[in-house]
């Protein structure tokens, strides 16, 4: 258990130091911006507003919220202090709302779609490959070529022809948004057969994509394997195939749950912008707004949550790994 | 070297990469050449004309006119003043009138109109139907019947001195023009966009500067990952765990987020496209840093790099002559990754709004935010994405297969 132990013990204590750092680069970037950030910040803001008390209104509550005037160093341990509590100021793109509950109704969303879609591409990504290893002479002809160029289309390039194909031409599906857009959440049995069916298209896409990728992967490191020394033992001693392709998949799956750990924040990336295509009432849409909309407080609130998510998303894969792979515990002896 | 060339061009993947690279290079010059000028500019008054050969109206009509006798003219062109909409009205009325539906074939352009010729009267009026329908289903008759009479079109101009209207020309329907006798006609490939650019010429603009992006911001990416890389796997001690460090954050904090952020604070002004490609470069190092050590690791205690050592040898001489030869190959491969995420990471952040300024050229991921903006996918504008979305595949794909062709090459183990 000692092994165990120190092995999460060093995962925690890199996930902290993360995220301290992911706060501080929130933080930091947006000051970087040559001049005043303050006077950027409003100059985007108070677009079209006449009215100059209004403006130096805007100008007074960001100097204060940004403390622009205080030392570097408070400024962060404020800023700090409030991300931890959840506090990003409000939005100006919607104003009065406050940034996070803009971001605590959106995020479920994001959520609730790329997980479980990242997953099932990744496991059945990873069949495929493994099926592409093993099987090689012709299908692996056709069908390697045949990921590679899946896994080449952008996640919203995928969320558009999936678009056109089911929801335009052949109108099986709805055309945008989480559900119909003439309900309010609730728990009835409607509404949730309106977010089943909005859910389809954005989750395949993402599923989509992630097959091509995983399934290249997967079969070069099933390859990899296929030629490694046990193999041939357990062939020589005359062990079912059956069996030894199980060793190989279980062998050739632990490289891969390290690589869904390194590249999940990719995917949610190229996912997040797969999200628009679809208006998805997630993390990538409410993004495009704040961008679109020059609502400083919401787009540093949803990179922060994002950034959060990634860093949430890979401890857990790292831990599970650490529970599957019997060499982790090993290492830690050393 | 020579020998590793030729292996890696019998390798058929990357062949196959190599050639629609080439290929797609190739276009963008030879076009350049052939059609010169402003990618940007708004050639169409109005948003996303349909691909296809447009003809001067105004000079088809005093180029000089051939007769021809062809028998399907009559009717191709009633099949083409019907619309799918008339078709489906005409229906209506003849289902109203008591004919059943299964009479009637849509598809069927002549069948259609006799039925039509029989049935329609103008002084019945079905049950349920509005007067401005009446009105249209009259219009639609009379459109019909003059297609149908073949009458000749009189061209008129107004004399000056009188102001009256003179006749100046007639065109009959057995009129044809051939298209080399008219002045001014533009072959549209894709259509225009939703700013009435011609997409083709936009496209060809596009890949050239995204590809210049990706080379970009490739170039910056692998050179600092091999430049930590090469450091932090020789040097190790200190040097290499601050390196790792700062590697290891940089794989845990997504890319995509700092791209957002930095670009977000360079802001819209500022943001041409090389500075975006600089961006996406100072990025996107993390991989060939963490590829490159693991490579040094493995050579640092080879017997020629401890010869070298003994030998007194500068430190960058080492690196030059005795560790980078053996890692070139992934430094290549890295390369080529590199250049092909980039060219998606510009599109991704132009689809949030935050690539390129807009004013300047297109790229890839500029025209793919553009068409969604003006909702093309919803309109059935398909020149204006799918082909871009193609275009970024194809690029990906063939980066993509030269990579691993080259793997296959250096991997004997992965060869077929």
């Amino acid at each position: 258990m000692n092994g165990y132990r120190k092995y999460f013990g060093k995962k925690i204590f890199w996930l902290l130091i993360t995220f301290i750092f992911a706060v501080l680069l929130n933080f930091i970037l947006p000051r970087l911006m040559p001049g005043d950030p303050v006077a950027v910040i409003v100059a985007k803001s108070a677009q079209g507003i006449s009215d100059t008390s209004a403006v130096k209104q805007i100008y007074e509550n960001y100097a204060e919220a940004f403390g622009v005037d205080k030392p570097m160093t408070i400024q962060f341990f404020t800023y700090f202090k409030n991300a931890l509590t959840g506090d990003f100021g409000l939005s100006f793109s919607q104003y009065p709302r406050p940034v996070s509950d803009i971001v605590s109704s959106a995020v479920w969303w994001t959520v609730a779609l790329q997980f479980p879609a990242i997953i099932v591409g990744w496991l059945i990504g990873n069949l495929l490959g493994a099926l592409a290893a093993y099987i090689r002479k012709g299908f692996d002809k056709v069908l390697m070529p045949l990921a590679l160029f899946v896994s080449s289309i952008p996640a919203f390039g995928v969320a558009v022809i999936l678009l056109v194909i089911f929801a335009i031409k052949l109108k099986i599906a709805p055309i945008s948004g989480g559900y119909g857009f003439d309900m309010i959440p609730n728990f009835s049995w409607s509404f949730i057969m309106s977010v089943i069916s909005h859910y389809q298209l954005p989750f395949w896409s993402i599923v989509l994509v992630s097959i091509g990728g995983q399934a290249v992967g997967m079969r070069s490191m099933s390859i990899y394997e296929l030629n490694e020394d046990y193999v041939k033992y357990s062939r020589f001693l005359g062990i079912k195939d059956r069996k030894i392709v199980g060793y190989v998949f279980r062998n050739a799956m632990l490289p891969q749950i390290t690589g869904l750990a390194l590249s999940i924040g990719t995917m949610i990336g190229g996912a997040l912008v797969a999200e628009i295509i679809f208006s998805y009432p997630g993390l990538g849409t409410t993004m495009l707004q704040a961008i679109s909309q020059s609502d400083y407080p919401l787009l540093s609130a949803t990179t922060l949550i994002i950034t959060l998510m990634v860093l949430a998303a890979t401890f857990v894969i790292d831990i599970i790994y650490g529970l599957i792979d019997p060499r982790v515990k090993a290492a830690q002896f050393d | 070297m020579k020998n590793i060339i030729r292996q890696v061009f019998h390798s058929p993947k990357f062949v196959v990469g190599f050639l629609i690279i080439a290929l797609i290079l190739l276009t963008i010059f030879t076009y350049s050449l052939i059609n010169p000028g402003d990618p940007l500019q708004m050639i169409g008054l109005g948003s996303f004309f349909k691909p296809g050969t447009y003809i001067s109206a105004y000079d088809s009509v005093g180029a000089e006119a051939n007769t021809m006798k062809l028998p399907e003219a009559d009717g191709n062109r009633l099949a083409g003043i019907l619309s799918d909409a008339d078709r489906i009205s005409m229906l209506q009325w003849l289902t109203a009138e008591g004919i059943p539906e299964s009479d009637i074939d849509l598809t069927d352009t002549t069948g259609l109109l006799n039925l039509w010729d029989d049935n329609y009267d103008p002084s019945i009026k079905p049950k349920g139907m509005t007067l401005a329908q009446r009105n249209y289903y009259s219009r639609l008759n009379s459109n019909l019947a003059n297609a149908e009479n073949n009458e000749e079109i009189i061209i008129a101009q107004v004399n000056e001195e009188t102001g009256s209207l003179e006749r100046s020309g007639v065109i009959s329907s057995t009129d044809y023009v051939n298209v080399r006798d008219i002045a001014n006609v533009k072959v549209l490939p894709l259509g225009t966009d939703n700013f009435g650019r011609d997409v083709f010429k936009e496209l060809v603009s596009a890949v050239k500067t995204s590809l210049l992006v990706g080379l970009i911001a490739g170039l910056i990416a692998t050179f600092i990952g091999l430049t930590l890389g090469l450091l932090s796997g020789y040097i190790g001690g200190i040097v290499d765990d601050i390196i790792m460090f700062i590697t290891n954050l940089f794989t845990v904090i997504p890319a995509f987020i700092l791209l957002i952020l930095i670009s977000n604070s360079i802001g819209q002004e500022s943001r041409g496209a090389t500075t975006v490609a600089i961006v996406i470069g100072m990025t996107s190092w993390v991989w060939t840093t963490r590829a490159v050590r693991s490579q040094v690791i493995s050579l640092r205690n080879r017997d020629h790099v401890n010869l070298s050592q003994i030998s007194g040898h500068s430190l960058i001489r080492i690196i030059l002559t005795d560790i980078l030869p053996y890692i070139a190959s992934y430094v290549v491969m890295a390369f080529i990754l590199q250049v092909s995420t980039a060219i998606l990471a510009e599109a991704q952040l132009s689809m949030l709004g935050l690539g390129p300024k807009t004013t300047e050229i297109p790229t890839l991921g500029l025209m793919m935010n553009w068409s969604m903006l003006y909702s093309a996918h919803l309109n059935g504008s398909w020149w204006a994405y799918f082909p871009v979305i193609m275009l970024i595949a194809l690029i990906s794909f063939s980066l993509n297969l030269m990579n691993t062709g080259l793997d296959q090459v250096f991997n004997p183990t992965l060869r077929d």
